[in-house]
């Protein structure tokens, strides 16, 4: 008896972290994109927190769980357009106006659920689809392929931004934007162009990692809800190198651990609730550490570009 | 400070509360009214007047180590976490010695805060210099940890015994024995020599920063560390040091949190001001002397919200919303600051254009 107790735990822990990977997973491939470009964008745990709220607020007053989403990736796309303006256009100092964007969508985020929601509202969110088939593997099953569909698109997303960034056109176009932004200029393309283009998308994406949160994992909003998730999203940029496949090994380690914290909760063993919740933070500092000597940033990555000024 | 500059932040002040209206307005409140409060309330009385020099002493505090760091070329988030420590820290210590003499005691607290948030700033700070982990990420995930550490002592170990005795459970230790307690200025309000601490500090840093070869050294890192290493400045020690001090001036924040302003650690004491104090060092252009003023109209604009959200039932979140924007015009224009001819360039740019199009 205690053999399947056992099994079922593992599963359910697994597949827990698979589900918990995936805000993580969408935010640090936006970040990734941004990052290729040149752009270090620090804003998206504001950006994230504002899709959390738009995805959560618009489910719960259409009770249309797919409306919310797409509120929640247009207003990522403007926040991340936002970003693009004040850190391509203007030439902001790229830390301090992530800052900024952060406390923005902390404060904005928080100042409307208030304004137009107050108190503990849940919303019906995403329900689970199991892949026909697929699913009814026994193990496997329960634990790949029966998720809400927002975790495939996640995981489908790192093939595919591979497939993008190592062999189209536009992908060697973003790479070269950020390593040689002058070589690029000669060439004719517009480097503001792909970075705008990198960082809406990368926007978009984190909308969507933050309505993940509230209308697929909690169906519900609270302030700050994120809790650090999207600086956590960068770390895993630097963790896997710039590249769709190391971001996703981060992303399921990280997931992994969370899970692992927990079910350590939910099992009632006798752990200190603080030190669960202190466990991904400790894990980001020790991952951004075991980065070190390995990491090999975007050359131009930081560096607001200027026709005329070498880098 | 240049009169352009002065244009400019003022821009960037105003600016950020029109779109701030934009949102009470959004809320169906009258932004004129609502601000009315926000901005006269802070001067009209004088609980006004010392409240808004009770918010205005952290900030500078936690400002005055901001500088420091930025200064060093370190972008510290970490000064919410900071404050944190030295809170648990200064507390702890008053709780464990409380036998002691005031004289004796006294310094012993304001160094124990002191040295437990300059700890705390160091570890981003060492990360940074020896492993080359980005310190925003860092100060970042500190802020957090220290956040549930200070929980779990004040929920634990240094729970009031009275709040367990009595079965309340609000998570706070025990008052500090009053032989610590920071004098009070004014009888009757709480505003303590903490202040004048503050003020004395950012007059140290100001010293510091800019008449002695450490603080050369710290500017030197922050404007070129390739060129300070040629220089033969040991940069590593130079980028630790510099969160040690400013870890060290964000735990003295929340000792004077704990001595002067509430007599013990309890929950939310920081209330934001390791983000706030970042605006305000921003605002004050990175000066010690210059985030004097700038601590003193955050510290106000906070009290004020706290008072529009009383009043007119505008959530204080839009302090937060307010502040974001400021940084991010206060970032945005300095490119006018340090190369005013790109406004010309692009004005003749936009000028072609539209001259293309008809």
């Amino acid at each position: 008896m205690t053999e399947g107790l056992e099994q079922g735990i593992l599963i359910g822990m697994i597949a827990t972290g698979i589900r918990l990977a995936t805000p993580y997973l969408l935010a640090a491939l936006g970040e990734m994109l941004s990052q290729r470009s040149g752009v270090f964008n620090l804003g998206l745990e504001g950006i994230m927190l504002m899709g959390a709220f738009a995805g959560f607020y618009i489910t719960y007053v259409s009770q249309s769980p797919l409306l919310g989403l797409l509120a929640a990736i247009v207003t990522g796309g403007l926040m991340g357009l936002l970003m693009a303006f004040v850190s391509v256009t203007l030439q902001a100092e790229q830390g301090i106006s992530g800052i900024g964007l952060s406390m923005l969508g902390w404060g904005l985020s928080g100042l409307f659920f208030r304004l137009y929601v107050d108190g503990i509202q849940s919303i019906a969110g995403l329900k689970a689809w199991k892949i026909p088939g697929l699913g009814d593997i026994p193990i496997v099953g329960p634990m790949l392929f029966n998720h809400h569909f927002i975790v495939y698109f996640a995981f489908l997303l790192v093939p595919f931004l591979w497939f993008v960034l190592f062999r189209t056109t536009w992908g060697l176009s973003v790479r070269a934007v950020g390593m040689t932004p002058q070589a690029v200029d000669t060439m004719g393309v517009s480097v503001s162009g792909l970075r705008y283009q990198c960082l809406i998308l990368g926007g978009m994406l984190a909308g969507l990692a933050g309505a993940t949160l509230t209308v697929a994992n909690t169906h519900m909003f609270a302030d700050n809800i994120t809790a650090g998730r999207g600086f956590i999203a960068i770390a895993l940029v630097y963790f896997g190198r710039w590249s769709p496949w190391g971001i996703l090994a981060g992303s399921l380690l990280f997931s992994m651990a969370d899970s692992f914290q927990l079910w350590v909760q939910v099992l009632g063993i006798n752990f200190p609730y603080e030190l669960a919740v202190m466990l991904p933070y400790i894990v980001t500092i020790i991952a951004l550490m075991i980065s070190f000597g390995r990491v090999w940033p975007p050359a131009a990555l930081g560096k607001p570009y200027e026709r005329g000024v070498r880098g | 400070m240049k009169g352009r500059t002065f244009f400019v932040l003022l821009a960037a002040l105003v600016g950020a509360l029109a779109i701030g209206a934009l949102f009470i307005l959004l809320a169906k409140s009258d932004p004129i009214r609502a601000y009315k409060v926000m901005l006269t309330g802070p001067f009209s009385s004088s609980f006004g007047f010392t409240e808004t020099l009770v918010r205005t002493t952290p900030l500078l505090l936690t400002g005055l180590g901001i500088i420091i760091s930025f200064r060093c070329g370190v972008l510290n988030i970490g000064g919410e976490g900071q404050i944190l420590i030295g809170a648990i820290a200064s507390a702890g210590m008053a709780l464990a010695m409380p036998t002691l003499p005031g004289v004796v005691l006294f310094p012993l607290v304001l160094l124990a805060g002191a040295v437990a948030g300059g700890l705390w700033g160091a570890i981003a700070g060492v990360l940074k210099a020896r492993l080359n982990v980005n310190e925003i990420l860092s100060t970042v995930m500190l802020n957090q940890i220290a956040a549930q550490l200070y929980l779990l002592l004040i929920r634990g170990i240094l729970i009031d015994p009275q709040e367990v005795t009595y079965g309340t459970g609000v998570p706070q230790t025990a008052l500090v024995p009053d032989a610590v307690w920071m004098t009070r200025l004014i009888p009757g309000s709480r505003l303590s020599t903490g202040f004048i601490l503050a003020i004395v500090l950012a007059i140290a840093v100001y010293y510091l920063l800019m008449h002695t070869t450490i603080g050369y050294r710290l500017r030197a890192v922050g404007a070129g560390p390739q060129a300070a290493r040629y220089a033969g400045i040991n940069v590593p020690f130079y980028m630790a040091l510099s969160m040690f001090l400013a870890g060290a001036l964000a735990g003295l924040a929340g000792t004077v949190e704990v001595l002067g302003v509430h007599h013990r650690a309890l929950e939310d004491i920081s209330a934001g001001y390791g983000f706030s104090a970042i605006v305000a060092a921003l605002f004050g252009r990175l000066h010690p002397i210059g985030i004097i003023p700038a601590s003193m109209l955050f510290g106000a604009l906070i009290l004020g919200a706290d008072m529009m959200q009383r009043a007119v039932s505008i959530p204080a979140a839009i302090v937060m919303v307010i502040q974001g924007f400021v940084i991010l015009f206060v970032v945005a224009s300095d490119v006018f600051i340090r190369r005013p001819e790109l406004l010309g360039q692009w004005k003749s740019k936009w000028s072609r254009r539209s001259g293309e199009v008809s």
